[in-house]
């Protein structure tokens, strides 16, 4: 007879070895894949994966900047995944933060650098915040359901860029190329170390969420409702504004990440903004067990994966879609390993050995 | 203009089978209990595999077959992870999407630009039915279609009387309501889940296969573009029913190619306003059945619920 029994708390450390365990387990069944789908050596492609992502310093800097990125992104969406609030709109408000951004880049370049920053990243968050909003005020009201809206404004926002983008905004001295006009300089990041200063505000951001989530009283009314609505009515939560509010400042993290990527790496508003890390940062959120700590290192490693992908398709000549294989692998292993973890399977003699009637 | 009219009714069926197959399929999964974010994952791995198997064989069963076995496999993943190993469903829906759009574009990649064989073309061809196709406008619009349209008429109806009228039908809406008491009544619950999440997961795949084999019918990247997306909003408009699918289907088939037709008319609103339309009226479809909150239009109770026995 086969029994599942919930466990007793277990160890850190065993629990840890499950997981790498699973990402092993992982990284084990696409090398089959790899080897079946396309008759090349596992080892190869991790290697040149490897390289892709760390091979040198230009290389190592593009990990930082979508490392940045997927970090921040990911904060916002844990904040809102705390609560249970399915927020997986975040290409579509890092697509508005930009867009609100690029507003001010492109009329005020003649604001001194200072002002028109902070300006742009103010409008960054509240574009992205904004955006998120909508579908806050839906679910604080009636309920709707928040992951089809959001997942709907992605589409949405990303057809109104496109709209600028080959539309009014086209720059004329583009030789009819579908372009926004480059920034100016005054609306460009500074860099630290080589690399644009998003990587400090990230850093940064680690803390304050970490903070915000744990040790604030806000943070504490997100997690009581993620845990439970009746709880949290009978604690005296504000339920309706605890959701706006979360989710504002979900979606303006996204909104911020929107701001970076078009003022510090694309120094230019367009369609390919968002490159799918609304997306990736699920991943990382989830991996990340919502902790701002090791959403951090999870973000470094899967900005470290995409990069790498990138690398492999010219290398070794196979489609950038196996990162994107790979990452889903990882987590459905890893999701699939906290059953180890919260239960364990006993195998029992029965205690008598009655012989069964047939059923009914 | 009625010509125009009737023209345009036809193709908004023709836009709306992918949509149909898609929300049966999900119905199917959310009444057993599971709520299956993935389908515009398994969409688009049966796409990409039934293009595959049809551009190498030619053979428009073999191509549908692919298509079925490949989204059941993505649906399998999701049953292995929520049903037995209990995982978050949002999550692992989440994922599966992920994971199948990587799929499409890892087997897809060396597909990009062909287009499918002849021989599916003609298989797929309009086909007017005897004696209904030649009703005055009705049968121009509904049975001058292919023969995947009359099949999506028929997956939907048989699904909404397998749901309604048989008892496994009766089974596997108990499950969704109130696994405990099913449980107690002696149904195999675990069995249940896995036979509907993989039958779902076979008619996405089939959705997925009707856009790269019939509707392009060539291989794009991302072919589905939302679309599974748009039948999970669909589920909810439908209330979990099969027979209001039908509607809802063709009724954003319609919408999905409004845009076109519009330009054509040389009405001056930018394409790319259009193209948000079905993503904007999803959205207030969904905001308006969740304003006015009905008994019957309800979810199943125990929906995204997993089910133990042991911590009842």
């Amino acid at each position: 007879m086969i029994r599942i029994a919930k466990r007793a708390k277990m160890s850190k450390a065993k629990s840890a070895g499950i997981r790498l365990l699973a990402i092993l387990l992982a990284l084990l069944t696409s090398a089959v894949l790899i080897v079946l789908a396309l008759s090349l050596h596992p080892l190869d492609v991790y290697i040149a994966l490897f390289k892709g992502a760390f091979g040198s310093a230009y290389r190592i800097r593009e990990v930082v900047e979508s490392a940045t990125a997927l970090t921040i992104v990911s904060l916002g969406i844990t904040i809102a995944f705390k609560m249970q609030f399915w927020n997986i709109g975040g290409e579509g408000q890092i697509c508005m933060g930009a867009f609100f951004a690029s507003f001010l880049a492109l009329n005020f370049p003649e604001m001194s650098k200072p002002l028109l920053l902070t300006l742009m990243i103010l409008a960054g968050m509240l574009g992205g915040g904004l955006w998120a909003l909508i579908p806050a005020y839906f679910k604080a009201k009636w309920r709707t359901n928040e992951t089809i809206i959001t997942l709907m404004m992605n589409y949405v926002a990303l057809k109104w860029l496109t709209y600028l983008q080959f539309g009014p905004w086209k720059d004329p001295n583009a030789l009819g190329f579908p372009k926004i006009a480059n920034f100016a300089d005054n609306a460009i990041l500074p860099e630290v170390f080589g690399v644009h200063i998003g990587w400090i505000f990230a850093l940064i951001l680690v803390v304050l969420v970490s903070i915000f989530l744990n040790h604030s009283k806000k943070g504490y009314e997100i997690a009581v409702l993620g845990e439970s609505e009746n709880t949290a009515l009978y604690a005296g939560v504000n339920i309706k504004r605890t959701i706006i509010t979360a989710v504002f400042i979900s979606g303006a993290l996204c909104g911020l990440t929107g701001m970076i990527q078009a003022s510090a790496v694309n120094n230019t508003l367009s369609v390919e903004i968002s490159k799918g890390i609304g997306f990736t940062a699920i991943i990382t959120t989830w991996l990340g067990f919502l902790k701002p700590a090791f959403i951090l290192v999870v973000s470094i490693l899967f900005a470290a994966l995409v990069q790498g992908g990138s690398f492999i398709q010219t290398a070794v000549g196979i489609p950038q879609a196996v990162a994107e294989l790979l990452q889903g692998l990882i987590l459905f292993f890893v999701l699939g390993c906290e059953f180890f973890i919260r239960y364990k399977v006993v195998l029992e003699k029965p205690l008598f050995n009655v012989r069964r009637g047939t059923k009914e | 203009m009625t010509s125009n009219v009737v023209s345009f009714l036809a193709a908004a069926i023709v836009a709306g089978t992918p949509l149909l197959f898609a929300t049966i399929g999900e119905i199917i999964t959310e009444k057993v209990g599971n709520l299956n974010l993935g389908v515009e994952g398994m969409m688009l791995m049966g796409a990409v595999a039934g293009f595959y198997v049809g551009l190498k064989t030619g053979n428009p069963l073999l191509a549908l077959l692919a298509a079925m076995a490949c989204g059941a496999v993505g649906a399998l993943i999701f049953a292995v992870l929520t049903v037995s190993l209990r995982a978050n469903q949002v999550v692992t829906g989440l994922t599966l999407t992920i994971f199948g759009t990587g799929f499409a574009g890892f087997m897809g990649q060396s597909l990009v630009g062909e287009i499918a064989p002849e021989t599916i073309k003609t298989f797929f061809q309009p086909v007017t039915l005897p004696l209904l196709g030649q009703i005055p406008l009705l049968g121009e619009i509904f049975f001058q279609q292919d023969l995947f349209v009359y099949f999506g008429y028929l997956t939907a109806v048989l699904m909404g009387i397998y749901l309604y009228k048989t008892r496994f039908g009766l089974n596997l809406r108990a499950i969704g309501e109130n696994p405990a008491a099913a449980d107690a009544a002696s149904v195999n619950i675990t069995l249940y889940k896995y036979v509907h999440i993989l039958l779902g997961g076979a008619l996405c795949g089939l959705g997925g296969a009707y856009l790269s084999l019939v509707y392009v019918p060539a291989w794009a990247e991302n072919i589905t573009a939302g679309r599974g997306w748009i039948a999970v909003a669909l589920v909810i408009f439908a209330a979990w029913n099969p027979f209001k699918a039908i509607v809802g289907s063709y009724l954003f088939g319609g919408l999905d190619i409004i845009g076109f037709r519009i330009q054509g008319t040389g009405f001056a609103v930018s394409q790319y306003f259009l193209d948000m339309l079905p993503y904007l009226v999803t959205m207030l479809v969904l905001i308006v059945v969740s304003m006015k909150k009905s008994q019957e239009k309800a979810p199943p109770k125990a929906l995204s619920v997993p089910y133990f026995r042991e911590e009842r």
